[in-house]
């Protein structure tokens, strides 16, 4: 069964911009899924859509078959949302903030601190459960917004960019947690702005632009389809011009490095036999961008290249 | 569809309804009456401190000059128009407050995100206005105590009356804080309309006093009847029809909720 399904969902704002232009997406029960795309593209409006803060102008959306024009109480039963921006009480206890919101599932109030420990533990914020939710940290907002998503128990959790402007450390930590969870059963579907975060975490991906589905399949089989990667190699000594390497395009770099695209048909080892040959001495190489940020970007600007537009980068 | 999806299904059905709305209801109402205890500072002492004032000037330095309004004394007659006037402004800006501020801050999401009918959350705000009108105006009533006696001469009546006009102006402020999209326009209401209806609207004096150009006039003020009917459990006298007072009462309460439901369906000011 599918945790969700959108079926030409449309929609337009009042101001005439129209943010989803017919999207189709299926969204396996269990499944890890990422919905990419540029600022502007769609992404929390769909989201708006299916937690029902956004109202349609068209088309279907079921939350694990339950249609949300027919019966939205029980598809919101099933969902929980973690938003992009801060949505609760910043004058409110934290606890107060989640045996609150398990009410409005609900939840009594008995069960509800049951289960804010069980939460507020694993997200490392038991010891703040008595603090006014302003004192946190952006770290813990967010992860106080997760914690407070998972009180009902959802069978689908909904992340927008979850860890937008948290530092590293609780990042990881988060990515941790989102995996024990989809291991434990609960379907996720994520949008993000480190598209590192969508390779590492996610099974299928999406991506959503100018409110259209440009590519929807399984990562692997979208990463697939990246014809081409730029490394870039730190040499011992600086070259003033690129080496030609006969079928390689390679350029140089501000600092002294070099940069060098390599197809898929094509080889690191002649790059190295050549640049060795030369007696260009490589102390280390790394990829450019991550392989699913390349991809990404060169959907994009293919879109730009064909609309005569700068491309805007990946973002929200 | 195979079995087991027909029965999580109907499992979701079940977690969705089973009495969950009531809990839903009463955690509104927890967390709306939280915030009147919370900030009591700016919802109970300020209406006590007026309504004081009010006793102290209008009651007893300028009404021992008044003397007598519709067979009692000027401070026993104006008592009940004050509690009125302190549940008006009370339930109203409790919820206009309180709605806004949510939409404000954004925590209105939480409520529109879960699986709450949306009468069920106007029903909330509404009880948490009704609430926090009924407690100013229970304060008021125990300061109105100090400078006169007040009989009840028609418990339901008076009860009903308050009850009433409570739901009436938490609803109003529930469609004020709907279509407000700023802080300046949810004080222009009270400051603008509110304030001068009530003063208008018999709580200081008998209508009957009024030329009939102005008599006319003031039957066209709602409060008129709300604070007459409620004058009337107390005193055994009002300046309008009682029957019609209860109708209007009760037919602006049922229209107002119908339209804050019909607001919240439609998602204005909330899902824009």
């Amino acid at each position: 069964m599918n945790a969700l399904s959108l079926r030409q969902l449309a929609k337009t704002y009042k101001n005439g911009v129209e943010a989803l232009k017919g999207i189709d997406l299926e969204v396996e029960e269990g499944d890890f899924f990422a919905l990419l795309g540029p600022n502007g593209a769609g992404k929390t409006t769909a989201i708006g859509i299916v937690s029902s803060l956004v109202r349609k102008s068209g088309g279907r959306a079921l939350v694990f078959g339950h249609d949300i024009d027919t019966d939205l109480e029980t598809a919101k039963a099933c969902i929980g949302v973690v938003p992009q921006e801060i949505n609760f009480n910043q004058f409110e206890k934290v606890s107060t903030i989640l045996v609150n919101q398990a009410g409005f599932y609900g939840i009594p109030r008995a069960v509800a601190r049951e289960r804010m420990e069980t939460w507020l533990r694993r997200l490392q914020l038991w010891e703040k459960r008595d603090a006014v939710s302003r004192t946190l940290s952006g770290g813990m907002k967010r992860r106080l917004m997760i914690a407070r998503a998972l009180l009902h128990e959802p069978r689908l959790l909904i992340l927008d960019e979850p860890t937008a402007g948290v530092d590293i450390e609780v990042r990881r930590s988060m990515w941790e947690f989102l995996r024990q969870l989809n291991d434990d059963g609960t379907t996720i579907i994520l949008t993000t702005h480190y598209l590192e975060e969508a390779e590492n975490l996610c099974r299928h991906i999406a991506i959503i632009d100018e409110g259209r589905i440009i590519e929807n399949d399984r990562m692997a089989t979208v990463l697939r389809k990246l014809h081409s990667e730029t490394f870039v190699l730190n040499l011992r000594h600086p070259v003033a011009a690129p080496p030609e390497v006969p079928g390689y395009a390679m350029k140089l770099a501000e600092d002294g490095s070099i940069e060098v695209e390599v197809t898929k048909d094509q080889d690191l080892n002649t790059v190295f036999a050549a640049l060795t040959a030369r007696g260009i001495e490589v102390v280390s190489m790394r990829n450019k961008a991550n392989r699913l940020e390349e991809l990404f970007l060169r959907l994009v600007e293919g879109r730009d290249a064909a609309t005569g537009r700068v491309a805007a980068g990946a973002g929200s | 569809m195979n079995e087991a999806t027909g029965a999580s299904r109907l499992e979701d059905r079940q977690a969705a309804a089973d009495g969950h709305r009531w809990i839903g209801f009463r955690t509104i109402v927890i967390r709306e009456f939280s915030r009147i205890v919370r900030i009591w500072g700016q919802t109970i002492v300020p209406p006590a401190i007026t309504a004081t004032l009010y006793f102290v000037i209008f009651g007893s330095l300028i009404g021992r000059r008044i003397g007598e309004m519709g067979g009692v004394g000027y401070m026993q007659y104006i008592a009940p128009g004050l509690i009125m006037m302190s549940v008006i402004t009370n339930s109203y800006g409790n919820v206009v407050s309180s709605f806004f501020g949510a939409k404000f801050g954004r925590h209105i999401e939480e409520l529109l995100v879960a699986p709450l009918p949306n009468w069920l959350i106007v029903s909330g705000y509404v009880a948490g206005g009704v609430v926090r009108g009924l407690l100013v105006g229970l304060v008021v009533t125990l300061i109105a105590l100090f400078f006169t006696h007040l009989h009840v001469q028609h418990l339901f009546v008076v009860l009903a009356a308050v009850l009433l006009t409570a739901v009436i102006f938490s609803l109003l402020g529930f469609v004020n804080a709907v279509f407000a999209k700023n802080f300046d326009q949810i004080s222009f209401v009270p400051t603008f309309i509110l304030t001068p209806m009530t003063y208008l609207g018999g709580v200081f004096y008998s209508i009957s006093m009024l030329p009939d150009w102005a008599q006319a006039a003031s039957r066209l003020n709602p409060i008129l009847y709300m604070v007459n009917a409620f004058r009337y459990g107390f005193l055994g006298h009002s300046d309008v029809n009682l029957g019609l007072s209860f109708a209007f009462m009760v037919a602006a309460a049922v229209g107002l909720f119908g339209a804050c439901v019909w607001l919240l369906e439609r998602g204005t000011g909330t899902r824009d």
